[in-house]
């Protein structure tokens, strides 16, 4: 090739005779897409933590992370003289008397709403159409663990503007701490800085919220990502798409187009739930009071569930040997530390059962293994029904129940909804198949060449 | 590629209205920002000037440029057993670790015992709980006052109300947290002069304050996860997920008006841990 000049060529040539690394950013350029919707919800939640990070920045400048006791003085009228903590203060200014500052802090939490569940929609495309399986495994656990990750920001989060809603939720996080044999008291009080509430714990969130867990993140990030560029992504099957082919757009400059126009809308949502949509008003409930607790207390949608399981586990409390299980332990740790673990672990559970180890690159279609889709079913319809037992007194109040039997009917549907579901899912599943087994072999053990009009054709194995 | 067909011209204008907007919605946020500020409409405003590049950007992408379809060949990830043979050998055979069993135990031994070392800090983050979640601030003598409050007297608390007291002059524990409450003649017993009871304010469940009383049937309610407690006998869980009853405080009621503690909560408050009994 001629060197003609293109383009920037004085700073390319700067920067490879500096590094060398024009053919791997060329690479880079040419990496393969596959093109589906569904793909882009991986990246819509790295967008949303961009996002989080930037407005999160903002608010670090005024928060101050300290329950030392002020008198309110600011601008808000109900709240005037009232003894407040100075991180309360704080976040009333960032919410009044900053410009900008309650857009900022409005679109920081539901920013933060958004980033959990755009990871939930991504973590069920990847389970539900089989893309953890070998050689993916691995990036399946550190998604995971940034699901994890990005609730316990999120709970970090919500308890900084030490608000009344904040503290129950801490208070809560304590007690079930405290709930686990041997260990819970060590645990809680190493955690908490002593019996709750302390003064020590919002410092200890904040350095929590604002480094160690976003730091943790962004390495995560960059493995997740750096994984799929080396193993190169899964992709549907049909058309030309092949185990040892990749197929779609490159990065340059399609990828590359769609996803920073992705971004700016994502931001762009974000800035309209923001600027329109009042979020945690916590002047509304006022300043953290350990014997005041309103009512009701809705948390944040994804720690929902665990209120939920809270709410409607029966009251049991046994006594083993002379040590107590505590009421909360069950409910608050155990039942929320297996569903957990068995959906970490799913990739290595589904091939002990299925006895399937070797790589796939093609994904499956929902249908195709129905005892996987049954399953993930099954895991949605349980956490969905102890979400809304969270929030079974307000369902309650608003359609005129008796709590009594809301908490009931609540308790039957964690038990049999997910059986059902699973044994539904399952048997849809199955007719799906036959269905397809009747319509002759799937398209994907064929081989396909693209003829010259741009169509594809079927060539014979 | 300089022909332009008229459906591309059309898009290259709606992405420049597009990209217009975000000029506009721009300057539009400069000018409220400088007249103060004001969250709906700068949050409209933002709204359109990332949505406008947003969508133009997508637009442009999309609809005017090369939409080839790219097939790469994907290699087996991995290099199979050779690759692995490869790597051993620099790794570990060159070093020689298979004869150096010994050292490896020491070095393993050596780095076990400093990272234990290095942990030991951990304990710095809290006291040893200790006996502290058995006790609170009541103490025998301890007059029963609401928060900053004066002791309180029988009189300032009237029938089917409740009064969360602390010790008085000492409202720094706050699981001391007591509910007394006035439940006037009880139903079914003959009338007694001590119409007020005393429980613990923090939920056995997990721990919330037990915000709500019924008055026509004498519940407690905690907001929380709906614990009801039976304020007549014993404050013992009538529904929801709480076990324990909520401890009652011992006390006196003095001639003066005034209500004197006998002691501690005779259990612990709060929720449950594991050794709450042994
Ligand atoms: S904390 Fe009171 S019911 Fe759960």
């Amino acid at each position: 090739m001629s060197a003609r000049p293109g383009p920037a060529s004085g700073a390319l040539r700067w920067f490879d005779d500096r590094t060398g690394l024009a053919p791997v950013v060329r690479a880079g350029l040419r990496k393969v897409f596959p093109d589906h919707w569904s793909f882009l919800l991986g990246e819509i939640a790295l967008f949303c933590f961009v996002i989080l990070i930037l407005t999160g920045i903002f608010l670090t400048f005024f928060y101050v992370p300290s329950a030392a006791p002020v008198s309110y003085e600011g601008p808000y009228a109900p709240m005037h003289g009232r003894e407040v903590s100075a991180a309360y203060e704080s976040v009333l200014r960032i919410s009044f008397e900053t410009k900008a500052g309650l857009l900022m802090r409005q679109i920081h939490h539901w920013t933060a709403l958004l980033f959990v569940a755009v990871i939930v929609l991504h973590l069920s495309r990847v389970f539900f159409t089989g893309a953890f399986r070998r050689p993916r495994e691995l990036n399946w656990l550190m998604g995971f663990t940034l699901l994890a990750l990005a609730m316990a920001l999120g709970f970090t989060g919500y308890s900084l503007p030490d608000d009344l809603l904040s503290g129950t939720g801490a208070r809560i996080a304590y007690s079930a701490a405290l709930s686990i044999p041997f260990v819970g008291p060590w645990l809680a009080f190493l955690g908490f800085g002593g019996e709750i509430p302390t003064e020590a714990f919002l410092a200890r969130f904040y350095v929590l919220h604002i480094m160690l867990l976003p730091g943790l993140v962004i390495a995560l990030i960059g493995a997740h990502i750096g994984l799929v560029v080396l193993q190169k992504h899964t992709q549907y099957k049909g058309g030309p798409a092949r185990e040892d082919n990749v197929v779609g757009r490159a990065f340059w400059p399609g990828q590359a187009f769609l996803s920073t126009g992705l971004f700016f809308l994502t931001a762009a949502i974000a800035a309209l739930l923001g600027g329109l949509f009042q979020i945690n008003p916590i002047w509304l409930f006022g300043p953290f009071d350990a014997a005041i607790v309103s009512s009701p207390a809705q948390p944040d949608w994804y720690v929902g569930w665990r209120d939920g399981a809270l709410r409607i586990f029966p009251p049991f409390e046994p006594t083993v040997l002379g040590s107590t299980i505590p009421a909360a332990f069950i409910p608050g740790i155990v039942i929320p530390g297996a569903v957990f673990t068995a959906v970490a672990l799913w990739p290595f559970i589904e091939a002990a059962l299925t006895g399937d180890r070797e790589p796939h690159h093609l994904l499956d279609r929902i249908w195709e293994h129905p005892g996987r889709t049954a399953t993930g079913v099954a895991i949605l319809a349980f956490f969905s029904v102890l979400t809304l037992a969270g929030g079974n007194d307000v369902l309650a109040f608003s359609f005129g129940f008796e709590l009594e039997f809301l908490t009931n009917a609540f308790r039957w549907l964690a038990l049999l909804l997910p059986p059902v579901a699973w044994i539904v899912t399952w048997r849809l599943c199955r007719a799906r198949l036959r269905e397809g087994e009747r319509r002759g072999p799937p398209a994907a053990g064929r081989a396909v060449r693209r003829r010259p009009d741009g169509g594809f054709e079927e060539v014979g194995e | 590629m300089t022909v332009r067909e008229p459906g591309e011209r059309r898009t290259e204008a709606t992405v420049l209205l597009l990209f217009g907007l975000t000029g506009a919605c721009g300057l539009g946020l400069l000018v409220v920002y400088a007249l103060g500020g004001q969250p709906q409409v700068e949050g409209v405003l933002l709204f359109g000037a990332l949505g406008g590049l947003g969508a133009g950007i997508v637009l442009w992408g999309q609809r005017l440029m090369p939409t080839r379809v790219h097939i790469e060949p994907r290699e087996p990830v991995g290099g199979g057993p050779e690759a692995v043979a490869g790597l051993q050998e620099p790794l570990a055979e060159e070093a020689g670790f298979s004869r150096r069993r010994l050292l490896i135990l020491g070095l393993g031994g050596a780095l076990a015992s400093l990272a234990a070392a290095l942990a030991i800090p951990v304990f710095s983050l809290g006291p040893a709980p200790g006996r502290s979640l058995f006790v609170t601030a009541w103490r025998a003598g301890r007059r029963l006052a609401p928060e900053g409050g004066p002791p309180v007297r029988a009189d300032e608390v009237p029938i089917g109300s409740v009064l969360t007291v602390f010790p008085d002059g000492d409202d720094s524990d706050p699981n001391a947290a007591t509910l007394l409450i006035h439940v006037g003649d009880r139903p079914g017993q003959a009338p007694t002069p001590d119409q007020f009871l005393a429980f613990s304010k923090i939920c056995t469940h997990a721990g919330c304050p037990v915000g709500l009383y019924r008055e026509q049937d004498h519940v407690l309610i905690c907001p929380c996860h709906q614990s009801e407690f039976d304020v007549l006998h014993g404050a013992q869980p009538l529904s929801g997920p709480a076990v324990r009853p909520l401890p009652p405080l011992p006390f006196r009621l003095e001639a003066d008006g005034t209500f004197t503690a006998l002691g501690d909560f005779p259990e612990p408050v709060g929720p449950s841990f594991w050794d709450m009994k042994l």
